[in-house]
């Protein structure tokens, strides 16, 4: 028996595999948004995974550090260390900004001092909690000062000098897929430095506050001598952070930890399941939605057209099913053509899809995850699609009349 | 000619099929979870790395010194401004002195009085002295006298108690003059006094310097203690460094420094470490040393801020890895070893690193073992790996 559906396809195999790559490239644009919507929970998932931690200590009655701003004495981590079964813990800050490259060092950096990247900077102690646990070039931070390691995706390069705030950072390590829940790189720096850039104000701010302060004639008295430079010096100084990262001892179920800190340190403490859920389910809820609503909606056009592509095909078939029908040939025969064509068509809609979806995936700005379980789900959906509307091009077909072949 | 024809659509169709399936596979292959890790390997070497420290610090002088009176009082005079070289015991500045001359002057002549009074008491004495003598003679012939019964022993009596009062005028004139002479001396020690008070007013030099802040003008009220100028010695500036706790092993005094000003980023200064505090800032968790300059440059700053590099010495060759290399799995440091083709995590116990980022591994890994240093992901024993020369530069 002749394959009716392959030599159809073979008498315009033109025009099927261009259709086949127009729906291609549809189900493509819906395979990124998946992956566009995936990579926004990714994101998060991995902001929590880089941070390397089974607790989060923040200021009482805030969701910091990511979803809120939080802020504690940086001297709280020395009594959360003290607590039975946390192994390790340190201060961390996160600050949202924009890095610029300031002046390069040697040749190929003309034209490339403006670079600006809006960027996570994280203050972290080496070797403790926070750290990046991996790199991709470069070496860790060994300096406890004025050095950084970035995320490739800022595009700087190693031994770049990055300006934050008031200091020039050397670049001396690059990282990968460290980005905060907004997607936005991250740049690592001591904790030190970043206290400082979080808190310290620019030079006028701090001209004027100290002429503010010597105003005072309650803080500037005449007979105490050093009382004002004593205030002064107090306001420039900055010992607080965003949070505590703990890990817990192995075996030590996280909750047991945080309920202690909870009671008696008076701070707030999240585990990994409730950070998880301020992130996915508070932080990024809305823009997720957003995205998902879109990705429906791009589901049920792409249904919508696929449907009608392969029924107004079959339409523009029917003289020639007619004369099919006309020769004798058996219902059976000419829906399983059909069918064959629609699922033909949409294997090669699927496959050119996800190809171009992978392939362009690495261009978006944001991170984009291709799930291979999206994929599958995706290719049951075309299929299942594909079927559904041959239906209705096979009813279409069965109710031709054999004589519209003579009829002209 | 259909027969060709079918031929070549089929042909066409076919390959079309094939490209589209290998290029499925391709994109499966090289993302998703079936994609190998990236990662690139190393060699665990021998080798000697050069440690050292590294801080930051102000530049400070070893000597300041602040010139304020030591009571309370006006400015009367500032005869320095800043920038002003001074010498070890100028006049910088005079406090008004109120009424301590006029106290002086009052001292002066009751001195002067106390010397006439000296002369009276000396008259006095003279005057006892010479009663004295004319009463011991007559004493004597009455004696005499009344010895061959010429007197009566009642009139001999009289003449030697006369004598005896004499003496007793004469001692108390002694007194006298010694009382008007201890007066001249302590209104002298008075006016000593009251001189030296007249001096503090005056503010000198304790020692040759630059006057680096004019902190009160003329006619402004200080209280004791409370600065006018402030002086610092230029040759005895040094960098007081901060360093991490942490990251300070090893600090002595005496290491050599490389020092890089803020001002001037590009030029490289030495010196050595001159002290290490006893005690170190546990808010801070820092430690604190004091750099000397071999050379200070011209035209430095207090409160400059330096960057300084201290080198240790160099220890004995050990087993040496970039400092990516280190893992952590939980609660252990290690390594991904590269074992024919398979990777497995090997706790390492570290020794000292190196700022350019060298690792001395102590324990757990031998010279020539092949180690995962960078890598795209977090690996796990059963990661898929592909080794590469580099990660960046095919990756966006």
């Amino acid at each position: 028996m002749i394959s009716l559906a392959g030599r159809d396809i073979l008498h315009s195999w033109g025009k099927f595999v261009l259709t086949g790559i127009g729906l291609g490239l549809l189900i493509g644009v819906t395979l990124s948004m998946a992956g566009i919507y995936r990579g926004m929970v990714d994101d998060a998932q991995a902001l929590l995974d880089n941070s390397g931690a089974d607790l989060w200590v923040v200021q009482q009655d805030t969701q910091g550090p990511y979803a809120e701003s939080s802020s504690l004495r940086d001297d709280v981590v020395r009594s959360v260390l003290g607590l039975p079964g946390v192994a390790r813990a340190a201060n961390v800050t996160y600050l949202t900004m924009q890095v610029r490259r300031s002046q390069g060092q040697g040749k190929g950096y003309e034209g490339r001092e403006d670079h600006e990247v809006r960027a996570m900077v994280v203050g972290f102690e080496p070797g403790q909690p926070g750290e990046p646990g991996y790199l991709v070039a470069g070496r860790h931070i060994t300096r406890s000062h004025y050095e950084a390691v970035a995320d490739v995706r800022t595009g700087f390069a190693l031994g770049d000098r990055i300006r934050i705030r008031r200091h020039d950072y050397t670049v001396v390590g690059l990282t990968q897929r460290m980005v905060s829940s907004g997607g936005d790189p991250m740049v690592f720096i001591p904790l030190k430095d970043a206290q400082e850039a979080q808190f310290l104000k620019d030079n006028d701010a701090i001209l004027n506050d100290r002429a503010r302060t010597a105003a005072n004639p309650a803080l500037n008295r005449p007979g105490v001598p050093g009382l004002l430079e004593a205030i002064q010096a107090s306001q420039a100084a900055n010992h607080s952070v965003n949070a505590v990262l703990v890990q817990v001892q192995p075996g030590v179920p996280a909750e047991s930890v945080a309920e202690p800190i909870r009671r008696w340190k008076h701070l707030e403490a999240y585990t990994r399941a409730q950070m998880e859920e301020i992130l996915i389910a508070k932080l990024i809820a809305t823009s997720a939605r957003q995205i998902a609503m879109f990705l429906v909606i791009l589901a049920v056009v792409s249904a919508a057209i696929v449907a009608f592509i392969i029924y107004t095909m079959t339409l523009g078939k029917i003289r020639e099913i007619a004369v099919l029908k006309l020769i004798g040939t058996r219902n059976r025969t000419i829906a399983g053509m059909i069918l064959q064509q629609a699922l033909g068509l949409g294997l090669i809609g699927f496959i050119v899809g996800k190809v171009a979806a992978t392939l362009w995936a690495p261009i978006f700005p944001k991170y984009v995850l291709l799930e291979s379980g999206d994929a599958v789900r995706g290719l049951v959906a075309v299929m299942l699609i594909c079927a559904l509307a041959s239906t209705l091009a096979i009813r279409a077909a069965l109710k031709v009349d054999p004589a519209a072949a003579i009829g002209g | 000619m259909k027969i060709p024809s079918n031929l070549w659509r089929r042909l066409g169709l076919g390959l079309l099929g094939v490209v589209l399936i290998v290029a499925l596979v391709y994109v499966v292959m090289r993302s998703g979870p079936l994609a190998p890790v990236r990662v690139t390997v190393t060699q665990a070497t021998v080798g000697s790395l050069s440690p050292s420290l590294f801080g930051i610090g102000t530049v400070e002088a070893r000597r300041a010194y602040l010139i304020g009176p030591t009571a309370a009082g006006r400015v009367s005079k500032v005869l320095v401004d800043v920038g002003d070289t001074v010498q070890a015991g100028q006049l910088l500045a005079e406090m008004d002195p109120v009424d301590l001359d006029e106290r002086a002057a009052a001292l002066d002549a009751s001195i002067a009085r106390a010397g006439s009074a000296i002369a009276a008491a000396q008259a006095q004495r003279r005057d006892a002295q010479a009663r004295s003598e004319l009463a011991a003679i007559t004493a004597r012939r009455y004696v005499e006298l009344g010895a061959q019964k010429f007197m009566s022993a009642g009139a001999v009596e009289a003449k030697q108690q006369e004598q005896a009062s004499a003496e007793a005028v004469v001692a108390s004139a002694d007194a006298n003059l010694a009382a008007a002479r201890q007066d001249t001396q302590r209104l002298a020690a008075e006016r000593a006094g009251l001189r030296q008070q007249r001096d503090n007013v005056r503010l000198l030099a304790p020692a040759n310097g630059v006057v680096i802040s004019r902190d009160a003008e003329v006619g402004s009220t200080v209280v004791a203690g409370q600065a006018v100028l402030r002086l610092i010695e230029p040759t005895s500036l040094w960098i007081r460094v901060r360093l991490d706790q942490g990251r300070s092993a090893g600090l002595v005094e005496g290491l050599p420094a490389s020092i890089v000003l803020r001002s001037k980023p590009s030029a490289r200064l030495y010196g050595k470490v001159a002290r290490v505090e006893a005690t170190s800032d546990s808010i801070t968790e820092e430690r604190l040393a004091l750099v000397a300059m071999d050379t200070p440059p011209a035209g430095l700053s207090t409160g400059e801020l330096a960057e300084v590099t201290l080198t240790l010495p160099t220890p004995a060759p050990a087993v040496l890895l970039p400092n990516p290399a280190m893992r952590r799995q939980a609660d252990q440091v290690g390594v991904w070893r590269l074992e024919g083709g398979k990777l497995r995590f090997a706790p390492v116990r570290i020794g000292l690193t190196s700022l350019d980022g060298q690792v001395q591994v102590l324990e757990g890994l031998k010279a020539g073992d092949e180690v995962v240093v960078y890598s795209e992901k977090e690996l796990t024993a059963d990661s898929r790996i592909k080794v590469v020369d580099a990660l960046t530069g095919s990756q966006p």
